[in-house]
């Protein structure tokens, strides 16, 4: 069986998979990260967003062994190793920018990378780029508010639905 | 998904040498294959991953002046550099999917997939570009040849996509809602020597020409030239997003906005 390694949250991490396994699956079963959550697995709803080198990807429609020597970044990883909340983390916190949490990793990790990109987004961008990230509980209210205040922006700019 | 095996070779003499194998099967991105495998309805023996062949990543611009993407470039990278010297390109790359099947899906993928509601191909059609391969050069006319069909052959590998730069272009979509995929997305492009449309989403044979629209707007390139065209609704896609005839009129309408925002 091959073996896979590459860098997970800062540290090395590798493993025996097989062809076919997905990168999320190796997050979740061989390193025990289940934070990446994997909703639907046909690539739609992005709870399995992480960052694989800097950029973010649906961790269920990429097999682990494309992440061969990969910096990747997961939810575990966002948080200061005293449990302090990142930026985003602490901004969908005091938002509520979370009802039941399912899809909560994967928009930490989707906000994440726009931030990067776009660290003063408008509401209409962060819309647009939250495409890919479906919240069941409908809660995206709250979510582009809390992803406006970990970017420093005023939240009350943002039309009521 | 059935086992396979994988290899990821990190040049392209390996990946050639690793796709002679029976059965083996190319993996761009994986955002239409991996889901693919899912369903079982492949069975590769072996997977053969291009993720690693930094020589066809590079988007540049060709002595001839043309626009030269690499087949293993993602959508994130085309939208980001194309934007300067092919914006309608840009643009199209810019809205396939969502930013995360952006930043892993590639040009050559799409375009050896050929789905018959992908964007690519469109645009593809629509320069007139020629797809470069392991092998040959193939002029983009004779590369698509049916759904889910094209000239490629087995174990070929497109290496770039050469795209000459119109003067004015514009790729308008009209987005099938739960998938993003174009219901009908309408390419055109506006060349010295006359103008293309490429019609995509629309066809049950994949990818297509307007000519009559083509003809239209190479006499004058403005809306109100196509305004009473209209096209046969025989052989458009039918399904419960749209029937035959909605797309066929979808068609006259991208096209329309097409010119407009061509500018």
């Amino acid at each position: 069986m091959p073996q896979v390694s590459m860098t997970v949250n800062g540290k090395p991490a590798s493993g025996d998979v097989e062809g076919r396994t997905l990168l999320s699956s190796f997050l979740r079963d061989t390193m025990g990260l289940t934070g990446t959550h994997v909703g639907c697995d046909t690539s739609q709803c992005g709870a399995c967003v992480v960052h694989v080198d800097g950029e973010a990807v649906k961790a269920c429609t990429m097999f682990a062994l494309e992440a061969e020597g990969a910096e990747v970044a997961t939810i575990e990883g966002q948080a200061a190793p005293d449990g302090t909340l990142n930026a985003i983390q602490a901004a969908f916190q005091e938002h509520h920018g979370l009802q039941c949490g399912f899809c909560t990793p994967g928009m930490v990790m989707s906000a994440a990378a726009l931030l990067k990109d776009n660290p003063k987004p408008s509401e209409a961008e962060i819309r647009d780029y939250l495409e890919g990230n479906l919240c069941r509980c409908t809660g995206y209210h709250n979510i582009v508010k809390a992803i406006m205040a970990a970017s420093g922006q005023n939240v009350g700019a943002i039309a009521a639905e | 998904m059935y086992a396979f095996d994988f290899e990821r070779p990190s040049t392209l003499a390996e990946a050639e040498k690793a796709l002679a194998t029976e059965d083996a099967q190319a993996l761009g991105g994986g955002q239409t294959l991996i889901p693919t495998l899912k369903q079982r309805l492949a069975m590769p023996s072996k997977l053969v991953s291009l993720g690693a062949i930094d020589e066809i990543k590079g988007v540049r611009k060709g002595d001839d002046g043309a626009l030269c993407v690499g087949g293993g470039a993602t959508h994130a990278t085309v939208a980001r550099e194309a934007a300067a010297d092919y914006p309608a390109l840009a643009a199209l790359a810019s809205h396939i999917g969502d930013p995360a099947v952006r930043n892993r899906g590639t040009i050559g993928g799409s375009i050896a997939n050929n789905d018959p509601a992908a964007c690519y191909p469109a645009a593809v059609l629509g320069s007139g570009a020629t797809v470069v391969t392991n092998k040959r050069e193939i002029a983009a006319d004779d590369y698509f040849t049916g759904l889910f069909e094209t000239a490629l052959d087995e174990g070929e590998i497109i290496t770039e996509v050469r795209f000459p730069i119109p003067e004015k272009a514009n790729y308008q979509k009209f987005e099938q809602p739960a998938s993003r995929f174009a219901l009908v997305g309408v390419f055109v492009a506006k060349y010295a020597d006359g103008v293309r449309v490429a019609v995509t989403g629309a066809s049950e044979g994949g990818v297509f020409r307007w000519s009559e629209a083509e003809a239209a707007l190479s006499g004058a390139f403005s809306a109100d030239a196509v305004a009473g065209l209209a096209l046969s609704a025989d052989g458009m896609m039918s399904d419960l997003h749209g029937s035959a005839a909605y797309r066929a009129h979808l068609v006259g309408v991208m096209t329309r906005r097409a010119v407009e925002s061509a500018g």
